[in-house]
């Protein structure tokens, strides 16, 4: 058996690795976007030595100071206003989230339902996967407004078309992963499965699903971003009073004169993404044995010390 | 009385272009209860076809497949088969035990039973130890002594293995090849034994039915005669060896054979 000092070094270091990266990627773009603004402005707006316009101006309403963008988050939100740009933001995000999360439990369930249904039929797979692909070619800022309008029409509170669009956009993943997954245990897994005399019900609890989870986890990650998305996108033409996308909205509208709210939204809407992802990596670490997750093969080869055991 | 019995059995596969592949003709066998009998033969002869045609994992062509009196459908429904294929396809999500216990949960038997059936085959397969190891912790022999305690957990009347040692190294072949006839030894059952290692054929059966390929034939039949317990001095008898060559020469006319 390893010794702890060992065990604990091997499972700390690649957090620590990650952490510092994500630190240096992180001053990195800090360091690009301030160079990139003082650069501009040194050298008028060109290219320096020519008389090439810079792709994108450098002047404090195209691309304000991080540090401008960074006190307007703790100034009032608006002029004479009690609240501070941040809670506001919190408090939307936290709405926004609210009507992702059921979108995204929705369209998880639809999209796991979805691969059962075809893993089962190849009949309902023929006929029904050009429909599952096409839905996602369907632009969902055009979607949305209609969805609003029904949803008005038949008295259903305003959360329930954003959370449709953010279900519309988080099953696919899912069901294209989860199809992936059900096929993939070896045909010999079925035969044996055959040859206990085991019925569709034991097939799919007791080799399909537990096969499929490493690869759905995956597909629930970029769900749980797409159900932001989605939800971002029903609010808008949701005549919502909070929400992210109502704030970017405000914020767009007044872009010229306080760009830095506008900056602000975006990157509460972006750590509101992470969070959420980081959520559903926690779920997999719980719910996927370690031996899933890693390669064990690679684990054999690279002399990974979890993966041998000697005969 | 036969444990299985084999009567004109064809199996053609349909392909997509106008030719049809014959993959197994006329095979008729009897394979007694208690007896090992290990098929071999070229590749593309059919006898891992011939093998799934016996558990109904195939239907045939053509002809019958009877086991204990019965239709292989109502055998295999009846959980008379465990199988043993050459990658130990444990399911990696689950521990050792709980791979033995699998066949066990998908027949309803109680929780401390299966428990108890799941330590009593671990102690035959010598594994008593890893109960609680995950498949990816072991060593390939191991996960294949596994794969065998799982086949063996329901007590099936017949065991199929599909070159279940073809993925080992020599040594631990051996070894295997030994732990296999003492199980055999111990639990009475059929076997019906896949491979294509003369010498393992030989060594552990009381007949070798050999084949011949394309489409799948029984060339020859050879009776085993060598004395049991069989072990590390059975591969240094003459007998063994005299026994190995007679299989090689009928390999090799088939061979020469159109």
């Amino acid at each position: 058996m390893s010794t702890p000092p060992v065990a604990s070094r091997s499972s700390g270091s690649p957090r620590v690795l990650s952490a510092a990266s994500l630190l240096i990627i992180i001053l990195a773009s800090a360091v690009l976007w301030e160079g990139y603004k003082a650069l501009g402005q040194a050298a008028g707006g060109v290219w320096p030595g020519t008389d090439l316009g810079l792709p994108i101006r450098t002047n404090d309403r195209a691309m304000p100071h991080l540090w401008d963008i960074w006190a307007s988050l703790f100034a009032p939100a608006r002029r004479g206003g009690e609240d501070i740009l941040l809670v506001i933001l919190l408090e939307a995000a936290l709405y926004t989230w609210r009507s992702a999360l059921i979108g995204f439990l929705i369209g998880s369930a639809t999209g796991f339902a979805i691969a059962v249904t075809f893993v089962r039929s190849r009949l309902a797979e023929r006929g029904l996967m050009p429909y599952v692909i096409a839905s996602q070619t369907v632009p969902v800022l055009a979607i949305a407004p209609i969805l609003v309008i029904w949803s008005g029409r038949l008295d259903l509170p305003s959360w329930v078309p954003v959370s449709v669009i953010s279900a519309y956009l988080a099953f696919y993943p899912v069901a294209i992963a989860m199809l992936r997954g059900l096929r993939s245990p070896e045909p010999t897994a079925s035969e044996l499965m055959r040859s206990y005399a085991a019925g569709s019900k034991d097939l799919l609890t007791k080799l399909q699903i537990p096969a499929a989870l490493p690869f759905v986890f995956p597909a629930l990650r970029i769900s749980a971003t797409a159900s932001i998305i989605g939800a971002i996108v029903g609010e808008l033409p949701a005549g919502l009073s909070t929400g992210l996308g109502r704030a970017i909205l405000g914020f767009a509208s007044s872009f010229s004169s306080a760009p830095e709210k506008l900056f602000a939204s975006v990157i509460v809407a972006s750590l509101l993404g992470i969070t959420f992802v980081g959520l559903v990596a926690v779920a997999e670490r719980i719910v996927v044995p370690r031996g899933a997750r890693i390669d064990p093969d690679l684990a054999r080869v690279t002399g990974d010390p979890r993966a041998v055991v000697a005969a | 009385m036969s444990a299985i019995s084999l009567s004109g059995v064809a199996k053609t596969f349909r392909t997509s272009g106008s030719s049809d592949v014959a993959a197994l003709d006329d095979i008729s066998l009897e394979v007694r209860s208690g007896e090992f009998v290990s098929l071999i033969g070229p590749s593309g002869c059919g006898k891992s076809t011939l093998l799934r045609v016996i558990a109904d994992l195939l239907p045939p062509t053509t002809g019958t497949v009877l086991v204990n009196g019965a239709s292989a459908h109502q055998a295999r429904l009846a959980r008379t088969y465990g199988m043993v294929f050459q990658a130990a396809t444990l399911f990696e999500w689950r521990t050792v035990a709980a791979n033995i216990e699998l066949p066990l949960e998908i027949m309803g038997m109680p929780r401390a039973e299966r428990r108890g059936r799941a330590r009593d085959m671990l102690d035959l397969v010598g594994l008593a130890d890893f109960a609680e190891h995950h498949p990816w912790q072991l060593s390939g022999g191991m996960q294949q002594r596994v794969a065998i305690a799982r086949a063996l957990s329901f007590r099936p009347a017949v065991l199929l293995m599909d070159e279940p040692f073809g993925a080992l190294d020599e040594m631990t072949r051996e070894r295997m090849q030994s732990e296999l006839l003492r199980i055999w030894k111990e639990t009475a059952t059929t076997i019906v034994f896949v491979t294509h290692s003369i010498p393992e054929a030989v060594f552990l059966s009381s007949r070798v039915v050999v084949m011949s390929a394309r489409p799948g034939r029984i060339a020859d039949i050879v009776d085993v005669d060598l004395a049991q317990p069989r072990g590390v001095d059975t591969r240094a008898d003459p007998a063994f060896f005299s026994l190995v060559t007679k299989v090689r020469e009928s390999l090799r006319t088939i061979e020469v054979d159109p």
